[in-house]
């Protein structure tokens, strides 16, 4: 069997003033996963993939990049190993060429794989043009191409990427996803990506781990994950106005405006029954849309319950929601 | 990593640091030629044809060594102490960090770096000496490896600064309350003969009066001090802070939570 693309067992950080980031977690991800990192702000998915890097010490426990165990030999360890981090952390003074050459040195490149090696990266990613302006005159979003750019110079196998669409407009988000999801295919780059939208988690990964408060809450499938969604909502546009909220057997109905409603599915319901009812009160649906991605929605429905002991505090849901309506 | 790779690693870290100190050459290589200059004409020239001879040598050659010295001493120390805290506080650092390049090969980019810059500008003070003097130099072998040896020592102690710094004043705080008071004790203007026995006593713990005067030697063929011994103690600081300098990258000091 394949050695696991990274593999933590009993990961431990306590900070200098006490603070226990992480309580000694376990975690794999598969060769070639597509593999989400989610948590709210504080909950220790940058302290667990800054250890990884080698950007923070840890204090116990294991981590091994496919096999390696980094105790052991980090630096054979990081060949292995591309980082697009959270914030910006290349010389803003630097020529955007300059800053991908610079690192495939790093790794000991000779100058004549790199340079087709950037050619080729920085015209994937469209900063091409852009290659011999400093990086300070980048846009945000070229900013982070960039960053994704200098990450894969060195063809790694296992890419880390921590927020990497923050801050990006939809458009070129799309095309960003577009991008990772062919080095996934394509090259079979294994990835781990931490994200607040949680729509992009939905969309790229094939496996989750919810970390809360230092502990890992959830490590499943997404596909498996979302079974566990108990309630859909759908938003419905209505043909006519309404003056009160239409009663409709099985169903929770909310009342938004005069034009819409809100539509609690349950798992197992019948939507063809909630339009027939619908249809039989005399309100015409035009167009539906679900309120929140189903992700989030799971994050509201796992917090909701009480006492959910693994799950997401209500200040750290907000949080997640806030980010996701920012979007 | 295999040794063309530690090569390849190198020299790509001693590319982007001098690429960093010649594109930004108004503020590194310029300001400390224009400010030797006055130090030549004002000390050198207008004083210096007053003071007289130094141990049988015009003022002005005598004052040359020393001020070659200080170029090299404050560019090498401030050049890297800038360099890494710029790194730290862009975070760029964490772009070597993330690599499998050993501890080693990024403080020896460094410290390289520093090194070309104070012997850079130490060379340009050189040539503007010309304009004011005739400069032979007596041991080109002594000159050289003291004067390279310097701008090393004073590298790794820019590199050290900049790994305890928190904000860009700490990395002012050594060049200008430790380093110049020093340097000018150091024998760059005056021969310690001059001073009172007590006073004397009290410069020879001064480092910088060994380098100051190890590199006349080389230049004038004069000191105040034994320079074999000058050479070993500069020998002994260089191993003792590239060591230090070491440890401290290897343990996360200052860059590492």
């Amino acid at each position: 069997m394949a050695e696991p693309a990274l593999s933590i067992r009993g990961l431990t950080k306590v900070y200098g003033n006490g603070f226990e980031a992480l309580k000694g977690i376990d975690l794999d991800v598969a060769q070639g996963d597509f593999f989400a990192l989610l948590g709210p702000n504080g909950a220790g998915k940058s302290t667990t993939l800054g250890i990884v890097c080698s950007l923070v010490q840890k204090t116990a426990g294991q981590v091994k990049i496919f096999g390696i165990d980094i105790d052991q030999d980090f630096a054979r360890a990081k060949y292995h190993l591309g980082v697009v981090p959270q914030e910006f952390n290349f010389s803003q003074f630097e020529k955007v060429e300059d800053i991908i050459l610079t690192q495939a040195g790093y790794y000991g490149m000779p100058m004549k794989e790199a340079k087709p090696r950037c050619e080729r990266l920085l015209k994937d990613l469209g900063l091409w043009d852009k290659r011999s302006g400093a990086a300070r005159m980048l846009s945000g979003g070229m900013k982070r191409r960039l960053m994704i750019a200098r990450a894969l110079i060195h063809r790694p196998r296992l890419l880390i990427l921590d927020e990497p669409t923050a801050g990006v407009d939809i458009e070129l988000r799309r095309s960003m996803w577009e991008y990772m999801r062919r080095i996934n295919q394509e090259e079979g780059t294994s990835i781990i990506l931490t994200t607040h939208y949680l729509e992009e988690a939905e969309s790229l990964c094939r496996n989750i781990a919810i970390i809360n408060r230092g502990e890992i809450v959830k490590n499943t499938s997404i596909r498996e994950l979302l079974t566990e969604l108990d309630t859909e909502t759908f938003l419905l546009d209505l043909a006519e106005p309404v003056d009160a909220v239409p009663q409709v057997e099985g169903f929770e109905v909310e009342h938004i405006d005069a034009r819409q409603l809100a539509l609690s599915v349950r798992k197992g319901s019948d939507l063809n029954d909630a339009f027939r009812q619908l249809s039989e009160r005399g309100v015409r649906v035009v167009s539906m849309r679900n309120r929140a991605n189903r992700l989030e929605e799971l994050f509201v429905s796992m917090t909701s319950q009480p006492n959910a002991a693994k799950g997401i505090d209500s200040a750290s849901r907000e949080s997640i929601q806030v980010k996701e309506t920012a979007s | 990593m295999n040794t063309r790779q530690l090569l390849i690693s190198l020299w790509t870290m001693v590319v982007k640091e001098v690429r960093r100190f010649v594109r930004i050459w108004p503020q590194t290589l310029v300001p400390p030629s224009i400010t030797m200059t006055m130090y030549f004409i004002i000390f050198g020239n207008l004083i210096g044809s007053r003071v007289g001879e130094m141990h049988g040598i015009s003022y002005m050659s005598y004052i040359v060594p020393g001020l070659i010295m200080m170029s090299v001493i404050t560019n090498s120390y401030s050049n890297v102490a800038s360099s890494f805290f710029s790194n730290k506080f862009q975070r760029s650092v964490e772009e070597m960090m993330v690599s499998p390049m050993p501890n080693w090969v990024i403080l020896a980019g460094f410290v390289i770096g520093g090194a070309a810059r104070g012997l850079g500008v130490g060379l340009i003070v050189t040539l503007v000496s010309l304009f004011f003097t005739d400069l032979s130099i007596h041991h080109p072998l002594m000159t050289l490896a003291v004067v390279v040896m310097t701008a090393l020592l004073f590298s790794i102690g820019g590199f050290v600064n900049a790994l305890l710094a928190k904000k860009f004043d700490d990395i002012s705080i050594v060049p200008i309350f430790v380093l110049t008071p020093l340097t000018y004790l150091g024998g760059v203007f005056y021969s310690i003969d001059l001073l009172p026995d007590f006073w004397q006593s009290v410069s020879m713990v001064n480092p910088i009066l060994y380098m100051v005067n190890a590199f006349r030697y080389g230049i004038l063929g004069i000191s105040d001090i034994p320079v074999a011994g000058a050479l070993i103690a500069i020998a002994a600081f260089i191993l003792a802070f590239w060591f230090l300098a070491l440890w401290m990258l290897n343990h996360g000091k200052g860059i590492r939570t």
